[in-house]
C-alpha cells in the first residue's frame, strides 16, 4: 500500500513563501561583523591618531572627504549602520508593538526617517564642498 | 516546616478581578509545590484550581510559574524554591488564564500541529519496521523528550509579545522529524517555519532552555533548525 504526504488543514495561514526574513536575519549578522571593523577603525581613526579628539574640525572632514578612500569607507558605514539599525528596530517593534495599526505607524515612521538619513548622507558624502566657504583658507581651495 | 504560598487567584463566574490571596500550610522541605498545592484544596479551599494528572513529571499538565520561572509545581522541591518567603506561583504567561492556574492550551497545540508532528514518508511501506541506526536515532534524541507542557513557549518574551509566533516547543516539536532520518517531510517542515513568525523571530534569550523540565536544549534546536533552513537547498 503506498502512503502519501497526509494533507492536514494548517491551523494558521502562512504568509507568503518568502525568504525575507531568512535574509535580514543573515544580513544582521554579517553587517554586524564588517561594523565591528568600520566602527572601530572609525572611532581610531578620528579619536585616537594625530591630535586626537582635538584635530576633529571642517578641515578634517573635507580633508578626509577628497579621498575615495573615505568616502567608500563612510558609505558603507552609512548604508550598514543604517540598515542595520533599521531592521533591528523593525524587530523591536515587532517584538514589543501589540495593535497593528501601532505597528504600522512606528514603521512606517521608521522607514521614512531610515530613508531621509540615508538619501541626505549618501548626497553629502558624493557632494560635499570643502569650498563652500568663498573665504576658506584650506589648501585645497586656494 | 511551615510554607507561605502566593497565590494568582482568578474565577471569572465571581469577578472579572484577579487577587492574590496567601496561604499557609506545614510541609516537608523535601515535598514538592505540588504537594502543597494539595494542601490548600483538599484542607483549605476547595475552590482553587489547577491541573495535573500524573503528578510525577511525565504528563505535563501542571506547568505553573513558581517565584517567576516556568516549573512544573510535580518537580519542584519545596526546599529549591528559598521556601523561608512566601512562593508565589502563577498561571504560565502568555496563555489566556480561565481560573486559577489553569490556562487555555489551545493555541499553544494550534501551533504544535501547524509543524505537522507526525512522521511523513513516501513510497511503500516497508514489511517491517523503519530500520535506523543507532547514531541517526541519537541525532534527535534530545527533541523527542518533550511533554509537551508549554513551559519553553510562555517563558518566551517574543510569544508574550506576539501569541502568533509558533514559539520554541513547536519548534522543538518540527525539530524531532526534521532530524530524524526516516522523515520526508523536511522540506515542509523548514518552509512552515521560514514563515515570519516561525524560528526567524527567536532572539535567543534562552528562557526556554532555561524553562524545560526535561533539560532539552531548547534554543539549540531552535538554532539547529535555522542553520537547515540556511544551508537547504
Ligand atoms: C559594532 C558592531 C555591531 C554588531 C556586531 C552588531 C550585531 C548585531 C546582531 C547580531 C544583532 C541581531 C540580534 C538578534 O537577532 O537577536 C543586532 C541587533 C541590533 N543592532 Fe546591531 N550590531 C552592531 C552595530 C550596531 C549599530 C551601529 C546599530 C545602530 C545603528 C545597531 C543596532 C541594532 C539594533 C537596533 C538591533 C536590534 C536589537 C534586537 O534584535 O534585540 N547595531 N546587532
Amino acid at each position: 500500500m503506498a502512503t502519501s504526504t497526509p494533507v492536514i488543514q494548517a491551523p494558521r495561514n502562512l504568509a507568503s513563501k518568502s525568504n525575507f526574513e531568512l535574509y535580514s536575519w543573515l544580513f544582521m549578522r554579517l553587517s554586524g561583523v564588517l561594523l565591528v571593523f568600520l566602527v572601530l577603525a572609525h572611532l581610531f581613526v578620528n579619536l585616537m591618531l594625530g591630535d586626537g579628539i582635538d584635530g576633529v574640525d571642517f578641515a578634517f572632514v573635507a580633508g578626509k572627504w577628497s579621498s575615495p578612500f573615505w568616502q567608500t569607507w563612510d558609505l558603507l558605514m552609512l548604508w550598514l549602520a543604517q540598515l542595520h539599525g533599521t531592521n533591528g528596530l523593525r524587530t523591536i517593534i515587532n517584538d514589543y508593538a501589540e495593535r497593528d495599526g501601532t505597528r504600522f505607524w512606528l514603521k512606517s515612521l521608521l522607514y521614512l526617517a531610515s530613508i531621509v538619513v540615508i538619501v541626505l548622507g549618501t548626497l553629502v558624502i558624493f557632494t560635499f564642498d570643502p569650498c563652500i566657504d568663498p573665504d576658506s583658507t584650506l589648501s585645497v581651495c586656494q | 516546616m511551615d510554607v507561605t504560598l502566593k497565590l494568582r487567584r482568578y474565577n471569572p463566574e465571581v469577578s472579572d478581578e484577579v487577587s492574590w490571596e496567601t496561604f499557609s500550610v506545614v510541609q516537608q522541605p523535601t515535598d514538592r509545590v505540588l504537594d502543597a498545592l494539595h494542601t490548600i484544596k483538599w484542607d483549605q479551599d476547595g475552590t482553587l484550581t489547577f491541573r495535573r494528572s500524573c503528578a510525577h513529571g511525565v504528563c505535563g499538565s501542571d506547568a505553573m510559574r513558581i517565584n517567576g520561572r516556568n516549573r512544573l509545581a510535580c518537580k519542584t522541591l519545596l526546599k529549591d524554591v528559598n521556601p523561608g518567603k512566601p512562593i508565589t506561583v502563577e498561571p504560565i504567561q502568555g496563555l489566556p488564564v480561565l481560573k486559577d492556574l489553569v490556562v487555555d492550551m489551545e493555541p499553544f497545540f494550534a501551533a504544535y500541529k501547524s509543524v505537522m508532528p507526525f512522521l511523513i514518508t513516501d513510497g511503500n511501506e516497508p514489511t517491517r519496521e523503519r530500520v535506523q541506526s543507532q547514531k541517526d536515532r541519537d541525532r534527535f534524541d534530545d527533541t523527542t523528550k518533550c511533554i509537551l507542557c508549554a513551559a519553553c513557549t510562555t517563558s518566551c518574551p517574543v510569544y508574550w509579545a506576539d501569541g502568533q509566533y509558533f514559539g520554541p516547543q513547536a519548534i522543538v516539536g518540527a525539530h524531532r522529524f526534521i532530524f530524524d532520518s526516516r522523515d520526508e517531510g523536511t522540506a515542509q517542515r523548514l518552509e512552515i517555519l521560514n514563515d515570519n513568525e516561525g524560528v526567524w523571530r527567536c532572539r535567543t534569550t534562552f528562557n526556554c532552555t532555561e524553562a524545560c523540565p526535561r533539560g532539552i536544549e531548547v534554543t539549540k534546536a531552535i538554532q539547529e533548525v535555522k542553520r537547515a533552513l540556511i544551508f537547504r537547498r
